[in-house]
């Protein structure tokens, strides 16, 4: 069977298997569509929370990315599953035992304030939509690559199945569908991978064969001291030497990691868990499922970069294999022949270079240069879709409790029924979907650049406010409304002057203390820490109830009544 | 739970917290990235050392600290009776 036909078949069941969930899960309650009814199992929210939380450029532009970097790609790495130790320790179990449904839900009862409500509203909007859009586009390329549809209709089939299990099941709908989701992706991924290893190294276990001697076919030696060695020869950056400098590193890897302790979607997760204990092992099992993909992502990377060097450099142009001409069509690599010899120049020198490669190839091709059956190579496609409809689905819940439940309910229009709520919701997440829909398919060409911005926004304005919010008591409404809005002004400040006003001078020469806009948030963080504490000394301190609030969060057993 | 009892726990509480944060800053931040030239020197089998932390390592640590917090905090729980945590509830709804 060719490829196209395995990827059809991959693709029509899993999706079939996700509206067959959403059918059987469908929500009743507000209770259900916000969280689940609250009965989810540590297990399978700690599925649901890694396949929410890898998206499309986990699953597709990591790797990639990773391979191209070198060792400098280890920010992503660190920065991605570190947060979940932040994530595990200072938040899920305490804001489990506050209850509710949203992170505006605390912030605004936590610092008895509508203001800081609504500021929590416009940060969770602002971060989820930045992010949704990217997740839209990516099934769009997925669809058009591997199927070869029409990236409008690719966009507009996925946006139909999100839009199908998410309107009628929420939070119930969104939990199993990413169950199933999860174990997509992470076969999709794995697969692959373990092929690949084998093929190289000879180990069956990706992570080891990282280490390994690679077998006579490839030179033998050890695969990290071959890739040294070919980078070096063809003028790479050394792989396993950084570029960046460290404070830049340390900075990115810190925004990262705040960032991802404060994302709104995978907070939300830990509300659907039955008490605080559940929401602790959740955690654990989260951080595990994640790991699986992120120990192997850079050994992938490393892979890749090995093969796709020993099967192109210096190769006659006319036999190159018939992926080649494939990805050439879709312009992911590019070949141009300088000096007309008719052979591949893959070298580090720019002027001398006839080969410019996306790194998105290197997950997405990564198989067919591998010379992998056609199965595996079609399972990429589904396992990419996966991570990209389950990322969706769960931001979306957030944009629309934001509007149905902070604003609406809580804010506007106190006095709407269940019933009514519920309809918002759902409408909300209607007209969410078409707006995401409509930025997949006019991507608005910096995708790339506002990710930086939702991990930013995202570490300098919720993550301080939330950990202050349970940790320090005499945190009140003015230290955090300070707090939020210095770090969130600072940080989008930094990152759209770089990004957009003076793209110019965004270099090392041009950035403050040598920190770049993608790790700029961390100093957000610290500047949002600093204005809070500041403030709140010179402010009256919170209610007596409210501090009692706090007293009882930090306390175990049942938690409080939703 | 009685006030000093809570007090307590919390205390208990802020001490685990601490001392795992203290090994998530050291093994991430420390060898990962400020030490990372260093322990480069050392090689283990195909890896350098640092290299290794900082891409596979550190996330290893970071599951096991997880998991030491989970075990920690059901022993602090355990040790205040009257904080027992209810049964696991079912796995979700079916209708």
């Amino acid at each position: 069977m060719s490829v196209q036909v395995w990827t059809y078949g991959f693709v029509i069941v899993t999706f079939s298997l996700y509206i067959g969930i959403a059918i059987w899960s469908r929500a009743s309650s507000t209770k259900e569509f916000y969280i689940a009814g609250g009965h989810v199992h540590p297990l399978a929210n700690g599925m649901a929370t890694a396949a929410d939380w890898m998206s499309a450029a986990s699953f597709i532009s990591m790797a990639g990315l990773i391979s191209f970097l070198g060792r400098d790609g280890t920010f992503y790495l660190m920065g991605w599953t570190g947060g979940y130790v932040l994530l595990a320790l200072l938040l899920a179990p305490y804001l489990r035992k506050f209850g509710k449904f949203t992170v505006p839900d605390f912030i605004g009862d936590r610092y008895y304030s509508q203001t800081a409500r609504l500021i929590a509203v416009f940060c969770a909007i602002v971060i989820s939509f930045v992010y949704v859009c990217g997740q839209m586009q990516g099934a769009g390329i997925v669809f058009s690559r591997f199927l070869e549809v029409d990236i409008t209709l690719g966009v507009v089939i996925g946006m139909t199945i999100v839009f199908f299990y998410a309107v009628m099941g929420g939070m119930k709908g969104i939990t199993y569908t990413q169950v199933a989701q999860y174990c997509v992706l992470i076969f999709a991924f794995m697969v692959p991978a373990v092929f690949i290893s084998i093929m190289t190294t000879g180990n069956p276990v990706p992570q080891l064969g990282f280490g390994s001697e690679l077998t006579e076919a490839f030179g033998g030696g050890y695969l990290l001291d071959r890739l040294d060695g070919l980078s070096r020869e063809l003028g790479f950056d050394v792989y396993t030497e950084g570029q960046k400098s460290t404070q830049d590193v340390f900075f990115i890897t810190a925004a990262l990691m705040f960032g991802t302790a404060g994302l709104p979607h995978v907070i939300i997760r830990f509300f659907t868990v039955p008490n605080v204990r559940d929401a602790r092992r959740s955690a654990g099992y989260a951080l595990i499922f994640i790991a699986i993909l992120y120990t192997a992502a850079p050994a992938v990377a490393a892979f890749a970069r090995t093969n796709l060097i020993n099967t192109v450099n210096n190769a006659e142009y006319s036999e190159m294999p018939e992926w080649f001409s494939k990805w050439e069509k879709t312009n992911l690599i590019a070949f141009e022949d300088k000096n007309n010899d008719g052979r591949i120049q893959f070298v580090g020198d720019p002027e001398k270079n006839e080969l410019t490669v996306n790194r998105d190839i290197i997950v997405l091709a990564n198989p067919e240069i591998a010379g992998l059956p056609n199965w595996v190579i079609a399972l990429v496609a589904a396992g990419a879709l996966a991570a990209a409809l389950s990322t969706a689905a769960g931001l979306l819940l957030v944009i629309s409790t934001s509007i149905s439940h902070d604003l609406l309910k809580r804010s506007l229009m106190p006095d709407i029924t269940e019933k009514q709520e519920l309809l918002y919701a759902r409408l909300a997440i209607f007209v969410a979907v078409l707006i995401a829909g409509y930025y997949g398919i006019n991507p608005p060409g910096y995708v790339a650049q506002v990710v930086a911005f939702a991990f930013g926004l995202a570490a300098a304005s919720f993550f301080p406010a939330l950990v202050l919010g349970i940790f320090n008591k005499r945190m009140n409404k003015e230290g955090a409304i300070a707090g939020m809005v210095c770090g969130f002004t600072f940080t989008a400040g930094y990152i759209i002057y770089f990004k957009f006003i003076n793209p110019a001078a965004d270099n090392a020469a041009g950035w403050w203390f040598g920190i770049s806009p993608e790790g700029i948030g961390a100093l957000g963080t610290l500047i949002n820490l600093s204005a809070a504490l500041l403030v709140a000394k010179f402010s009256k301190e919170p209610p007596e109830e409210v501090q009692k609030i706090v007293e009882t969060i930090r306390l175990p057993g049942e938690a409080m009544e939703h | 739970m009685s006030d000093k009892n809570a007090q307590s726990y919390w205390k208990g509480n802020l001490r685990i917290v601490f001392s795992l944060l203290l090994v998530w800053f050291f093994i991430s931040f420390v060898c990962g990235i400020l030490l990372v030239d260093v322990l480069d020197t050392i090689r283990i089998g195909g890896f350098k050392l640092g290299f290794w932390i900082a891409q596979q390592g550190s996330i290893l640590v970071f599951v096991i600290l997880v998991f030491v917090y989970i075990k920690l905090m059901d022993d602090l729980d355990a040790k205040y009776e009257d904080s027992k945590p209810m049964e696991d509830g079912d796995a979700g709804d079916s209708e």
